[in-house]
């Protein structure tokens, strides 16, 4: 199995007027491809710094991250944008679709920004990402037509359309009911099943029985890192 | 990502948004209209002077004396002499540039025929006299060459003169009047031509060999005035100044001595009367000028709120791989897109709006290609203008706290 994940060390400090805070203290772990991680912590804990850091949107002050193998850190803004288009599908709490847009268009979305794919392939693996998500029949219906659970599915349908190494889900069921909830988790794990790598962040503890590995964070460190022999499926 | 990907977007972000774009175009559409429409009241105004003063006659040069001193007093054009025939010959025979001219001398008194009677004044001219002043010969003819030889007592008439003295509707042709006692046959008439931009009637006119004029009438061996008519507008100038010089020469005039005539040609006379038409152009295009440059705050204004209400759209782009310059060229995009969109539609209703105030207040209008492509080019760079603050501002935000934006 290859590594995905390789968090080497990482430390992320932040200057807030004339205070340092240090949100993340040294933290190492790896995931290999093909596992369903839970990043659980208190709100403080560190677990959005670490995200940004997973997700490439920022580098750490110390140590270092290998994305796929990559070293992130020496990766200048553009390098990154790169690096996010074609490795990377991001799940967000709030959906962040385009407005008044229709599933297909959001899906596209990612491909846009990758001059190799042509408008014709872009349709059809919006299409077949829309597929795997349940979604066939909703193709053409905009985003202010559909309900929570529906905008989350086109939301993870755009983050599988680039086929990336890892999907990073941010609080991705916070603001689904607890039965909308359940499905994208149901989702979550099919995906799985289907050999794609998760991360799934969150401060709900209740989902960690979901995931194959929970890795907890307290005060810019990791205090857990279990393996879930009998998650839920 | 290709320009087209990226029109795309911009495009659709717009069309989200439609009632709001085309407000934003709104300033722009006027700016341009008003801009194209106040150039072309202002060049047709132009213009229209233009034609009227060329009604006068074809790129007409004008040679009076004047500047004359007399033992020290200096005299009125019109009393002085300094004009001689043999001025007229060397214009003729040597100006550069001159298709026509002609000796002028003229004389104003009462004009008789029957019992009618009306005051006028008669010219005299040599035959080229017609083709300088653009006048025609309607019915009858013009009198000829012999006829200068001979000073025969006959003449041309214009319209008003006919009118005031063949009441009756007799046929004038052929009919002897006298002016001054002086009996002239008429055997021409000319086509009515009505009234010139200063107000003066050009149809109330005797045409008359300036030999006979000059001997029969005024008994005098000067003339008043020279007429010419320059081969063509641009070369209307250098026509001047060679008449200039060669009756400099002829008059002995030395180097430093002031002129003691003048000459004047149509163009000056033109750019003396439409200066005040320049001025109220300029004024215009500078407020419809303003009017483009509050649209393109308009545009400003209108990205700046698109970008802070769009915050998380751009940090999402920014998330899945845009990157800054893509945020900084959709953002640009759309503003060249509604100021390109609002300056076509202000050339149309510009050119629409000079056509209307053509047709409903019969204005003299003219629309100039070099207004259109102006005010077009004027509003695009606008858009590049006040777009690229509000696209800087988009590109540079951090994808990790735009995502978040609330």
């Amino acid at each position: 199995m290859n590594t995905i994940i390789k968090a080497d060390n990482l430390s992320r400090d932040f200057i807030v007027g004339d205070e340092t805070v240090h949100a993340l203290r040294g933290v190492n772990f790896t995931i290999k491809e093909g596992e369903f991680v839970t990043i659980m912590g208190t709100s403080g804990s560190g677990k959005s710094t670490l995200l940004n850091l997973l997700g490439c949107l920022d580098t750490p002050t110390t140590g270092d991250y290998y994305l796929d193998g990559v070293s992130v850190r020496s990766m200048d803004k553009n390098e990154r944008a790169t690096l996010r288009n074609r490795k990377i599908g991001f799940v967000f709490q709030s959906y962040n679709l385009l407005p008044k847009t229709t599933a297909i268009e959001n899906v596209e979305l990612p491909l846009f920004y990758n001059p190799k794919v042509s408008q014709k392939e872009r349709e059809s693996r919006a299409i077949e990402a829309l597929k795997a998500v349940g979604l066939g029949d909703r193709l053409n219906h905009k985003s202010n037509q559909m309900s929570g659970g529906q905008m989350q599915r086109v939301a993870i349908a755009r983050a599988l359309v680039n086929d990336p190494v890892l999907i990073l889900a941010d609080e991705a069921t916070g603001n689904l009911d607890s039965k909308t909830s359940m499905e994208i988790l149901s989702l979550f794990q099919s995906l799985h099943r289907e050999g794609r790598t998760i991360v799934f962040v969150t401060h709900n503890p209740e989902l960690s029985e979901y995931s194959s590995r929970t890795i907890k964070l307290k005060d810019g460190r990791i205090i857990e890192d279990v393996e879930n022999k009998n998650y839920r499926r | 990502m290709n320009y087209r990907n990226l029109i795309k977007i911009s495009f659709k972000a717009l069309m989200n948004n439609k009632f709001r774009g085309f407000l934003t175009m709104l300033g722009i559409i006027i700016g341009v209209a008003s801009v194209i429409a106040m150039l072309a009241i202002g060049q047709g105004s132009k213009s229209s002077i233009r034609s009227q003063i060329s009604d006068m006659g074809s790129n007409l040069i004008m040679i009076q004396p004047g500047n004359g001193q007399f033992g020290g007093v200096r005299q009125s054009a019109g009393s002085m002499q300094t004009l001689k025939m043999e001025d007229y010959k060397r214009v003729a025979n040597e100006a550069q540039h001159i298709s026509h001219s002609t000796p002028i001398v003229s004389s104003s008194g009462q004009v008789i025929y029957g019992a009618n009677n009306a005051p006028t004044s008669i010219t005299g001219a040599n035959t080229e006299y017609l083709d300088i002043r653009t006048y025609k010969v309607e019915r009858g003819e013009m009198f000829t060459d012999e006829d200068l030889k001979s000073s025969k007592k006959v003449c041309v008439v214009g319209a008003t003169v006919v009118k005031n003295l063949f009441t009756n509707g007799e046929d004038p042709l052929g009919k002897v009047i006298r002016f001054n006692k002086t009996p002239f046959k008429i055997i021409g008439i000319l086509e009515a031509r009505g009234y010139n931009a200063m107000g003066m009637d050009q149809d109330d006119i005797i045409i008359a060999p300036f030999t006979t004029i000059q001997k029969r009438i005024l008994s005098i061996t000067y003339i008043n005035s020279i007429f010419a008519s320059a081969v063509s507008e641009e070369l209307s100038e250098a026509a001047t100044e060679s008449i200039s010089s060669i009756i400099r020469e002829n008059h002995n005039l030395r180097e430093g001595e002031e002129d003691d005539f003048n000459v004047r040609s149509q163009e000056e006379l033109t750019s003396m009367l439409s200066s005040t038409t320049d001025i109220m152009t300029i004024l215009l295009a500078c407020i419809a000028g303003i009017s483009l440059l509050v649209g393109g705050i308009g545009i400003m204004n209108i990205m700046y709120v698109s970008v802070t209400e769009r915050t998380r759209e751009i940090g999402l782009r920014m998330s899945i791989g845009a990157k800054g310059r893509h945020i900084l060229l959709q953002f640009l995009i759309e503003a060249i897109i509604i100021s390109v969109t609002g300056g076509v539609i202000g050339v149309i209703l510009g050119i629409g709006s000079a056509a209307m105030i053509k047709f409903v207040i019969g204005w003299p209008v003219q629309v100039q290609l070099f207004s259109v492509i102006l005010s077009f080019l004027v509003c695009t760079v606008t858009g590049v203008f006040f777009g690229w603050y509000p696209a800087k501002k988009a590109s540079g935000l951090d994808p990790i706290e735009a995502i978040r934006y609330e």
